[in-house]
């Protein structure tokens, strides 16, 4: 416990400190172009970037292995999976607008050809005699054990120039992930402005797959920002708490595996992002699952109360136990069942609103049928007081409420 | 030549051929329904459920394997089910969040459990091993009809056959209410065609095919199977019937082809190891799909009525 404080509080060492904020950095980049990539509803391009990645990389490690006899330059590396991965995304993009296949059907097909040609290449390196391929695995599932400082700081500082070109391409991203056509009405270049998304996000992608491998990555573009996804309904907010949601799972992630051998980076990342989302499916406030019981329960009460003291008004006989229930805890009916005096003076309120909605039902049918308060709340409180008087002076304010029901 | 043929290549092209065959015949309704990515998804989730059913049985006989297999692929399908009802999420979403996690949760484990002694990795699970599937009994061509040496094929060419005849067999019968429900749901449903149960048939069926072949071959082909030869098959035709035929026959000419590549194309090359056949058999289906979609007669889909 006292290494993870350690590691987590950045005293672990120099390199474990270095490679867990250049992870959260990462994380943060990969949440934030992710959230844009999840609203322009792309999602799963991503994985077929990832995975188109490999031959490129196989075959940057396999030209620099002939020129040099070390194939493991990171930035070497960098240039060969984005080149590789800049063509499966142009692959996708010709199937789906050149042929009949549908995006999932070309996005499936370029991550397995991709993969399987990139497989080939790692069997071929296999029987080379230099070059130094143990170094290559860690690409697949991710590993930050004996990471270079160089390529820590490489990681780092790229993943932060992408970040940054988020942050200035954010409005853009924005109105054409909304309404492509109003973005180009007003002189937003759409075209481009899909690319530069597909760009960064590919951007990502590479940067990331030493730390992440190459399998996970996509996970870091999908997970944060589903779960930012819970909090906000604003697009600016969504891409922030997506950014931080990354940044927090990375930065675990890389401290954990830090720990311990067998403990592989990409996994742990992406557990700890899924975690995160699940805290964000159970508690978000707004769309979360608890938020959404308790709503539900609530309104449930209300009806019941809303119905109780109704048949309260008319004197009809309650037998629901759970209206029983409701209204003996507000103090409006004795256990005996009989009204109190509060309870009798709720009811005739509750007639008396029950007599408004119906009219105002009759009187205006299309905006009662659009309120989301029809017969649960009173209608003195979704009404303005004008709207009010007017609704009493047609019932005529001391008649018989149940004459006026239609 | 022959001898070795018999012993070394012909049951790894006939189990190629079962596990592509298998695949791309539910793939075909797959890529129609615009679920392709479902193959994807169940294929990372089989290493999860191999990882626990290892774990439990410490074992790798092929029962317990399967059995968790096709275990962890209906949990991840309940799993995206349910996250995309609850969060309201898009459903590529909801599936990316579901396999990464298990996928990953498959690969912590498997770090964290001594597998030392047995052959099980995540590339294993990646690549399969599709050249070690060998016949040692098959000495020659007349060892086809010696009892004793077909008693030793690797059990893999016989439980492929099964799948493969259970996927021919679900889609004869079902073959209505499969082509109603891919082109037209609500037709269907009003017909009652019941497009929704025939939809998760067809998907338990892609799993089973899934977690069949990813046993044998690895979770590439598997994946590329799914979509690769159905996608090819679209670019020639538009008819549904003349399309899975299309398929079948796309998906056994990757399978061998593909094989004959890996293991004979580098020594053909002045090479002397071969390469690995699951990731050519992917790519040759890949640069099938390639020269249909740029040659291929319905590549820009039905005529269009004047819109």
């Amino acid at each position: 416990m006292n290494g993870f404080l350690q590691a987590l509080l950045l005293q672990a060492g120099y390199n474990t400190a270095l490679v867990t904020v250049g992870a959260a950095i990462l994380g943060a980049s990969a949440g934030a172009i992710g959230s844009f990539v999840l609203l322009r509803k792309r999602a799963l391009v991503s994985d077929a970037i990832s995975h188109a990645t490999l031959p490129g990389l196989a075959l940057a490690f396999i030209i620099m292995a002939g020129l040099s006899g070390d194939g493991r330059w990171l930035p070497g590396l960098m240039i060969g999976a984005g080149i590789s991965a800049g063509l499966g995304l142009l692959v996708v993009d010709w199937l789906t607008a050149r042929t009949r296949l549908a995006e999932d059907a070309a996005i499936g097909a370029v991550l397995s050809v991709f993969f399987g040609a990139g497989v080939v290449l790692m069997t071929v390196i296999q029987t080379l005699q230099t070059g130094r391929q143990a170094g290559l695995s860690g690409y697949l599932l991710g590993s930050t054990a004996g990471m270079l400082r160089s390529e820590a700081q490489i990681i780092a500082i790229a993943a932060a120039v992408t970040g940054l070109a988020i942050f200035l391409l954010r409005r853009p991203f924005t109105l054409v992930c909304f309404d492509a056509e109003y973005a180009a009405v007003r002189g937003i270049n759409v075209r481009a402005t899909d690319l530069a998304m597909m760009g960064l996000l590919m951007a990502v992608t590479v940067i990331g797959l030493k730390v992440a491998g190459l399998v996970l990555i996509v996970a870091l573009t999908i997970i944060p920002p589903v779960a930012a996804r819970f909090w906000t309904d604003r697009p600016g907010r969504m891409v922030v708490i997506a950014a931080m949601i990354g940044a927090v799972a990375a930065w675990l992630g890389a401290v954990v595996s830090s720990l311990d051998r067998g403990l592989p980076t990409g996994s742990l990342i992406v557990l700890f992002s899924f975690a995160l989302f699940v805290v964000s499916m159970l508690l978000s406030p707004r769309r979360g699952l608890l938020a959404g019981i308790a709503h539900r329960l609530r309104f449930q009460g209300l009806v019941h109360e809303r119905q109780g003291l109704i048949a309260l008004a008319r004197a009809e006989p309650i037998y629901d136990s759970q209206t029983l229930r409701r209204l003996k805890a507000r103090g409006w009916i004795r256990p005996d069942g009989v009204a109190t005096l509060k309870g009798r003076a709720a009811a005739a309120a509750a007639q008396r609103d029950e007599a408004r909605w119906s009219l105002y039902r009759n009187l205006h049918p299309e905006a009662a049928a659009g309120s989301p308060s029809q017969g649960i709340r009173p209608l003195a409180e979704v009404l303005p007081p004008d709207l009010i008087a007017d609704l009493d002076r047609r019932l005529g304010a001391g008649s018989d409420f149940h004459e006026v029901r239609i | 030549m022959t001898n070795t043929f018999v012993q070394l290549s012909l049951t790894p092209i006939l189990i190629g051929v079962l596990a592509c065959c298998a695949c791309a015949l539910p793939g075909n309704f797959l890529v129609l329904r615009r679920q392709s990515l479902i193959g994807d998804a169940i294929s990372h989730v089989a290493l999860p459920g191999i990882v626990v059913a290892f774990l439990l049985t410490g074992t790798l006989a092929a029962g317990p394997m399967l059995i968790g297999a096709a275990g962890a692929a209906i949990v991840a399908v309940g799993l995206i089910e349910l996250i995309r009802r609850l969060g309201n999420i898009e459903p590529g979403a909801a599936m990316g969040v579901v396999f990464t996690t298990l996928f990953a949760a498959g690969v912590l484990l498997l770090e964290q459990s001594d597998t030392s002694k047995v052959h099980l990795d995540v590339e294993h699970a990646l690549y399969g091993n599709l050249e070690s599937l060998i016949w040692l009994r098959g000495t020659s061509w007349a060892a086809l009809t010696d009892p004793v040496a077909l008693a030793a094929l690797p059990p893999q060419l016989g439980r492929l056959a099964l799948v493969l005849l259970a996927m021919v067999a679900f889609t004869v019968v079902f073959w209505k209410e499969l082509v109603i429900g891919t082109f037209d749901a609500g037709f269907a449903a009003s017909i009652g065609a019941r497009p929704g149960p025939t939809g998760f048939g067809l998907v338990v069926m892609v799993a089973v095919a899934a977690v069949a072949a990813f046993d044998a071959v690895g979770s590439i082909i598997v994946i590329a199977m799914f979509i690769c030869p159905p996608a090819s098959a679209r670019m020639m035709t538009d008819r549904i019937g003349p399309q899975i035929g299309w398929s079948l026959g796309f998906a056994t000419l990757a399978a061998v082809l593909g094989y004959v590549l890996a293991g004979y194309g580098p020594l053909w090359l002045g090479g002397r190891n071969s390469v690995s056949a699951a990731g050519m058999i992917a790519t040759v289906s890949g640069v099938v799909l390639g020269l249909a979609a740029l040659w291929g007669p319905r590549r820009r889909g039905a005529h269009r009525l004047a819109a």
